[in-house]
């Protein structure tokens, strides 16, 4: 205020009024539920319809599941404990524990895949998380060698001659990076082959026989439960997306065999289902083999789901490639970086970003999809939630073995969606 | 430019080499062409070894690779015949009525997921906190759950908790049926059957003979489609020369719906209700539990997909869209029809097409609670009695691969018709 202005007119305020309280309905909790919960008629009835189904679901569920049993033997035993009021069994969850978790796998050896899974973390820790040192890398390089020795056993040998093999490959590759990349490349492709098929054996014999080391050996048969949707689960996740990148670049190549190749294997892996992929792994592989070699039902099943879910992923990241502007492509070519350095560089970071969303579906998709293993007669959790049924103990219980199961499939998969927007937010660069 | 050439470009302009072997590894213009040998090699090789194989193995078994058990009698039964079926007629007849209970499934799934899903999606926008909460848990639940276990769930559900035939029975019942036509039992659900006092006959076409009155009902109800079109294009000329637009909705009913309700009446048609005699009920539509508990689980399962996919579609129209619809004055639900939904759909239709291949594909889980599909007749009961895991595997795949590339293809021509048309 001007002091002549004070001065001209007789009362002039000169201290602010306190702003008064707004009226009871455009504050606080009315406020809030007139705007979100009662805004107009349509709203109204929405949210009573809501209050009615959330009513219904509380009423229906709530009181067995707070009424639950968590001990008893069989479910005549539950019963009784009941009394014939409504309540859950989840008596079958402990008394089954081991079984779901670890399926028919010999008890006294639990701990080699309670010890996988804990080094599986080590192993995915510089994966995920940045900030630690990149030299961890190397134990993830070797974990699928020494997660394979910890859950199977047998020899200690065998894994280390299957290793030897990408050993040869990357030697190879760096004697004749000198004459040529491509004669390089050539060699870091046969060298592995030619070791698998005609050293490796032959290795693995004769160190066995000289130094016998290795765990107690555990059948395929053995396996089951949780343990079998995680293998099945992470060595698919691991390898599906290397491959699909691999299968998204041939399609995008210019080299025309190369691309109907790409072509061909997606749209063939797309268009069947899972399940007839499945069927092929266990009834037709011995029709493509050599007459009398067998090879293990677990291992064809992570080939045949590992190929389902490349042939989708390389769409996802296809789609990726698509959506970078042609300059970055150019901008790499006028750098003057090759092919293989301009994809590295340049190409698949922004690409791979781009796809996360896509790449986490891709991987949910798979972890579920490892349920279908049931129909080729693995025990999965759903396999041996059957397994548990045919037992006269516990004839007759569904719900509770289809929530638990369910609910461990929700943990993982929401998990992994959550992490996925954890990395969308950490990698986003632009500033929308 | 003087004719005269510069002594210096002469030096600098590349110079034309003959070819050289060499140029095979060292030049980019010719390094692909080895590339591409050496993967061609590998693959030959690589089939060459699996052909083999396969000629090895079937030698040794003393196996032909013959088609011909497609024309030997299946012998077994099969409980959904939308076609005429008995376990004496073929293999080749059984995997026809598997593939078309593939199709009605797919259908009915797809059906179900899109209205559930275009429900949930718009739901989940809602400014209704608790709408938008209740939907997000069901979008959440259902997509992180493997879709085997929902349809385990619901097979459960209606074997389990539904009331028994029995309980239908008496003066004071404890199951009663809904508006007395439909009765949901442990053995399925009942529906009301349309039936015809006129029958026309049967459409010889082969295996596959539909009754002429059903035939004839579609093509009255896809003429009036048509002529509906024709309708509403001719009121939008009319509103482009005189800037008022007729009132369509009476025409648009009586053509749609006019002629097919003549001829359901001229035909005789008149509900057949189920009702309860002996042990079960009989008459009317009788739907498996095997159906009810594919069709709820893929359906509820899928249309969590398609809720986020609609959701996605509708955030992705920027909001200058909407704000620029309501300052040319149009109401909420215009805009929504004339200018949202118009944008969105471009976005919402290829993904949500290849959900529907998801769900097609997710019908060959049927075994997991005995429904007779494809892959529960050709590539079960078939192949186990005949033992012609090889054919029948094959013949599996080609016909999932022919349905999924009939799919892909339609909606490359849709995609074509609805892209932007830029210059």
């Amino acid at each position: 205020m001007s002091d002549t202005h004070a001065q001209t007119v007789a009362y002039v305020r000169n201290e602010m009024l306190a702003p008064s309280d707004p009226p009871l309905r455009e504050a606080g909790a009315v406020k809030w539920l007139r705007e979100n919960l009662f805004s107009g008629a349509l709203n109204t009835i929405l949210t009573l319809a809501s209050l009615l189904v959330i009513w219904y679901a509380l009423a229906a569920i709530g009181p067995w599941l707070l009424n639950s049993v968590w001990s008893a033997g069989s479910l005549a035993e539950c019963r009784a404990i009941l009394d014939g009021t409504s309540g859950a069994c989840f008596s079958v969850i402990t008394d089954r524990w081991h079984q779901l978790l670890f399926g028919f796998y010999p008890p006294q050896h639990y701990w080699r895949p309670v010890l996988a899974l804990a080094l599986l973390f080590a192993a995915l820790a510089p994966v995920l998380f940045p900030a630690l040192p990149r030299k961890l890398m190397i134990f993830t390089a070797v974990y699928p060698f020494i997660g394979y020795h910890l859950l199977w056993g047998g020899s200690v040998w065998f894994p280390v001659s299957v290793a030897l093999g990408f050993v040869a490959g990357y030697l190879a590759y760096v004697l004749l990076a000198r004459v040529s990349t491509l004669i390089a490349v050539f060699g870091a492709i046969l060298a592995p082959v030619f070791w698998w098929a005609f050293a490796a054996g032959a290795f693995d014999q004769t160190m066995s026989s000289i130094l016998p080391l290795g765990l107690e050996f555990v059948r395929s048969d053995r396996f089951g439960g949780f343990l079998i949707s995680l293998i099945i689960g992470i060595s698919g996740i691991s390898l599906s997306l290397p491959i699909g990148i691999l299968l998204a670049l041939g399609r995008q190549s210019d080299m025309v065999f190369l691309k109907s190749v790409c072509v061909v294997v997606i749209e063939f892996i797309r268009g069947v289902p899972l399940i007839t992929l499945l069927f092929t792994a266990s009834l037709l592989l011995n029709y493509f083999l050599p007459p009398g070699t067998t090879f293990d039902l677990i291992l064809r099943v992570i080939i045949m789901v590992t190929l389902f879910a490349s042939a989708y992923m390389a769409e996802v990241i296809r789609g990726g490639l698509a959506a970078l502007p042609k300059g970055q492509y150019e901008a790499a070519d006028a750098l003057g970086l090759n092919y293989w350095k301009a994809q590295r560089l340049i190409i698949m970071p922004q690409a791979l970003k781009i796809s996360i969303p896509g790449i986490v579906n891709t991987f949910i998709g798979l972890f579920k999809d490892t349920t279908l293993v049931v129909f080729i007669g693995l025990l999965d959790p759903i396999g041996l939630s059957n397994a548990i049924r045919a037992d006269t103990n516990w004839n007759g219980i569904y719900w509770e073995l289809f929530i638990f199961i369910a609910a461990l499939f929700f943990i993982f998969c929401f998990g992994m969606s959550r992490y996925s927007m954890y990395l969308e937010r950490r990698l986003k660069t632009d500033h929308k | 430019m003087s004719s005269t050439t510069d002594p210096r470009m002469a030096e600098t302009a590349p110079k034309k080499r003959a070819f050289h072997p060499s140029m095979l590894l060292y030049d980019q213009r010719y390094r692909s062409i080895t590339i591409q040998i050496f993967a061609l090699f590998l693959l030959m090789l690589g089939a060459a070894w699996l052909i083999d194989n396969v000629i090895n193995n079937l030698r040794l078994l003393g196996r032909s690779f013959s088609f011909n058990f497609l024309w030997q009698s299946a012998g077994y039964d099969i409980n959904q015949r939308p076609i005429e079926y008995n376990s004496q007629m073929t293999h080749g007849r059984a995997a026809l009525v598997g593939f078309l209970n593939t199709i009605i499934l797919a259908i009915m799934g797809c059906a179900l997921a899109t209205v559930l899903g275009v429900l949930a999606g718009v739901l989940r926008l809602s400014k209704n906190w608790i709408v938008s909460r209740l939907v997000t848990v069901y979008v959440e639940i259902f997509r992180n759950i493997p879709t085997l276990i929902w349809i385990l769930i619901f097979g459960a559900v209606m074997a389990e908790s539904m009331p028994a035939p029995s309980a239908f029975r008496g003066d004071d019942p404890s199951a009663s049926m809904i508006f007395d036509a439909i009765a949901i039992t442990n053995r399925g659900v009942y529906v009301p059957a349309i039936l015809f006092t006129t029958e026309l006959g049967v459409l010889p076409l082969g295996p596959i003979s539909p009754s002429l009155n059903w035939v004839l009902i579609l093509a009255v109800l896809v003429a009036g489609v048509f002529a509906n079109k024709y309708i509403i294009a001719h009121a939008t000329r009319v509103q482009n020369a005189t800037g008022l637009r007729p009132k369509t909705w009476w025409k648009s009913l009586l053509v749609l719906f006019g002629p097919v309700v003549v001829i359901f009446l001229a035909l005789g048609a008149h509900l057949e209700y189920p009702e309860l005699r002996g042990f079960n009920f009989a008459g009317g539509t009788h739907l498996r539990n095997s159906l009810l508990a594919m069709w709820l689980g893929l359906g509820i399962y899928t249309g969590a997909f398609i809720a986020e996919i609609v959701r996605g579609g509708i955030l992705a129209i920027s909001k200058g869209q909407t704000e620029a619809a309501f300052a040319l004055g149009l109401q909420p639900g215009k805009t929504m029809r004339l200018v949202i939904l118009p944008q969105a759909l471009r976005v919402i239709i290829p993904p949500l097409i290849s959900q529907y291949l998801n769900l097609t594909k997710n019908t060959s889980l049927g075994l997991a609670v005995g429904y007779m599909d494809l892959r529960s007749t050709l590539g079960g009961i078939t192949i186990n009695q005949t033992g012609r895991e090889l054919e029948g595997m094959l013949l599996l795949m080609a016909v999932y691969l022919a349905i999924s590339l009939t799919i892909s293809g339609l909606m490359n021509v849709y995609n074509a018709r609805v892209k932007l048309k830029e210059r």
